[in-house]
């Protein structure tokens, strides 16, 4: 079996699963958000009664992110819900917003605060919850029907995917980063290739990652209709669970001779630095072939592109000159916003090196990636072109319908933010 | 899940992302108040490019200006409906808007699944690229039993795929009421 069937057979209380079969299964952490708390609160009360308890408040994580920082009225509205929840059933993992405890976005959150555990099962109401199976456990994102039952049981069908397998060999060259990789992978088998199915990676370059790069990969296993993402885990993955976690775990690995839908292999160094062009993320182009477009605006942040290494690459670009364009930043989470004044280039704060380069900071939280309320940091209005370090580029999806988004690495992003046009990162890596 | 779903079609393209379906700043409403979850209604399918809103000619809003309810009954769409966000919001929209069913060439998973388990719409899977054949406004008949899709306005007729192991949790009206009739779950608050 793989490691996903593996998982899923354990947590089946079952030898052996294949794929096809559904299975109900125990959840080992679930959790929710400001968008899709409130709703699945509705239906769990609904369905269970008013009075109802959580199956276990120990692993239900909630992480108010989407939309924090507005004055919209009803996102509010749901803040307080979140909270007034939290209160009633005493939540232990519930990090209030506009407050110390507050984290950012749930799936840097969930890394940071240990809840990622090799070999176990996490469900969160957020389709990027896939991001999780960097750490080596089964996760999948789901809608607020599925998360009110597990909230009542803890228990939840899954149908078991097969899994796909994507093996990048060699040592990943400087200009690159997992973004390249994935957009090369999403391009390659397309925006529905891997629906139904488990993305499994593996091979040098990726185990060469630190585990917020390997975050990159399987979280935009979504973007080519993914069920999960997931890494097998190896001293670098329990090294961070273990500084972040007390809780046990016990590491799941594939079987020799585990049966998989296909395997690509890739020599990663022959992979380009790529763009996901509007209005699709399997839209891709080289830099070099699309170089030259004109920008209106850049944007690093979100859970895929907002994380620590995401900052230190923009800013190892950036260092010493000017942005020619709009240029946003919204760290992932509390957690890098803080690590953005102790992390340093040659001797400089990231934060430094970004504000000196004229670089706008925003508040943790999602933030332009998804639009959000008109008053949202960094939302396009009009008929901006972007190039931005998040996930997906759909008509609408940073606010205005009219508005491009090409999605690309923080090097590129960074390139093109100095330049005012889409810029190869090699054009301006003065050292590597 | 009805005999029969019956009534006029809304054609789309591929991988119409739950963005365009719902877009994400209208995700602030309630879902159970009365008076604000019809701005699902109001708002639904409102971000797919004019072009391609209603084919074969476009231009066509799912929900007309100044309503919450859409003439639409029936979805018609190419590949990977519903991909991008998980939000449960986007078959709520629809739902609220008045549509019963879509009918695809493929659906997202997350999607898909959340169309059942919150028994909001029925989702039938076809090998017949119909998004390129039938056409916005047409009148379509579904018989949800046999799978048989017919267009009334052009006198043809299509068998949809099977809805399989996902028809008894349609039947039943959702996975509460599913897991409810399987003993998977029992009514009350006193969970293990």
């Amino acid at each position: 079996m793989t490691i996903t069937e593996k998982i899923l057979a354990a947590h089946a209380g079952r030898d052996r699963v294949v794929p096809g079969e559904n299975v109900w299964i125990d959840v080992d952490i679930l959790m929710t958000h400001d968008v899709c708390g409130p709703p699945t609160i509705d239906i769990f009360r609904r369905e269970f009664g008013a009075r109802a308890k959580v199956w276990d408040i120990d692993k239900l994580v909630v992480l108010p992110d989407h939309y924090v920082f507005t004055s919209n009225h009803q996102a509010n509205r749901n803040l307080d819900i979140l909270r007034e929840f939290a209160v009633e059933h005493k939540l232990p993992h519930y990090f209030d917003a506009h407050t110390d405890e507050y984290k950012g976005v749930c799936h840097a959150a969930l890394a940071e605060g240990g809840y990622n555990r090799p070999g176990t099962t996490l469900f969160g109401t957020d389709s990027h919850t896939c991001t999780s199976g960097a750490f080596g456990l089964f996760a999948t994102g789901i809608g607020n029907t599925d998360a009110a039952l597990i909230m009542g049981t803890g228990k939840i069908w899954v149908k078991v995917p097969e899994t796909m397998r994507f093996v990048f060999e060699g040592e990943l060259p400087p200009y690159l980063m997992a973004k390249d990789l994935i957009l090369t992978v999403i391009g390659d088998i397309g925006i529905d290739g891997a629906t139904y199915r488990a993305m499994e990676f593996d091979g040098q370059a990726v185990y060469d990652l630190p585990v917020e790069e390997r975050m990159t990969l399987t979280n935009m296993a979504i973007e080519a209709g993914g069920k999960n993402g997931i890494i097998a885990p190896d001293e670098v993955t329990i090294d961070y669970v273990k500084s972040r976690t007390d809780s046990g775990f016990k590491p799941v690995y594939g079987d020799e001779g585990a049966r998989f839908h296909s395997e690509r292999v890739y020599d990663v160094s022959k992979i380009e630095p790529v763009v996901a062009k509007p209005h699709r993320p399997d839209n891709r182009a080289t830099v070099s072939e699309v170089a030259g477009t004109r920008l209106d605006a850049a944007y690093v942040g979100s859970c895929t592109g907002g994380k620590l290494q995401d900052f230190e690459a923009a800013a190892r670009l950036l260092k010493g000159q000017q942005v020619a364009i709009d240029t946003y930043m919204v760290p992932a989470s509390t957690e890098v916003q803080r690590q953005l004044h102790t992390t340093y280039v040659d001797g400089v704060s990231l934060f430094d090196v970004l504000t000196d380069a004229g670089c706008k900071l925003g508040k943790s939280s999602c933030a332009a990636c998804l639009g959000g309320p008109v008053d949202t940091f960094g939302r396009t209005h009009g008929n901006e072109v972007v190039i931005s370090t998040t996930n997906r580029n759909f008509p609408g999806r940073m606010g205005s319908k009219q508005s491009s988004v090409f999605l690309a690495s923080p090097y590129t992003v960074a390139a093109s933010a100095l330049t005012g046009q889409i810029t190869d990162p090699r054009n301006v890596m003065t050292s590597a | 899940m009805k005999k029969v779903i019956e009534g006029r079609a809304f054609v789309v393209g591929d991988s119409v992302d739950t963005d365009q379906i719902i877009p994400a700043e209208h995700l602030v409403y309630s879902l159970t108040d009365p008076e604000e979850r019809r701005m699902y209604g109001k708002y639904a399918m409102s971000a797919i490019p004019s072009g391609q809103s209603g084919l074969p000619n476009g231009d066509i809003r799912f929900t007309e200006d100044g309503s919450t309810r859409s003439q639409f009954v029936i979805v018609v769409a190419g590949k990977n409906f519903g991909c991008g966000s998980s939000r449960e919001h986007a078959p709520f929209a629809l739902r609220e808007a008045g549509c019963e069913a879509v009918v695809a060439e493929s659906f997202a998973r997350i999607f898909y699944r959340n169309s059942v388990d919150g028994g909001f719409l029925v989702p039938f899977e076809t090998r017949e690229r119909l998004c390129d054949v039938v056409k916005t406004g047409d009148v379509l008949r579904i018989d949800t039993a046999t799978g048989e899709l017919t267009s009334v306005t052009a006198g043809v007729s299509w068998l949809l795929d099977p809805l399989g192991e996902v028809a008894a949790i349609l039947s039943a009206g959702g996975v509460f009421a599913y897991a409810r009739q399987a003993g998977l779950i029992t009514t009350g608050s006193d969970q293990d």
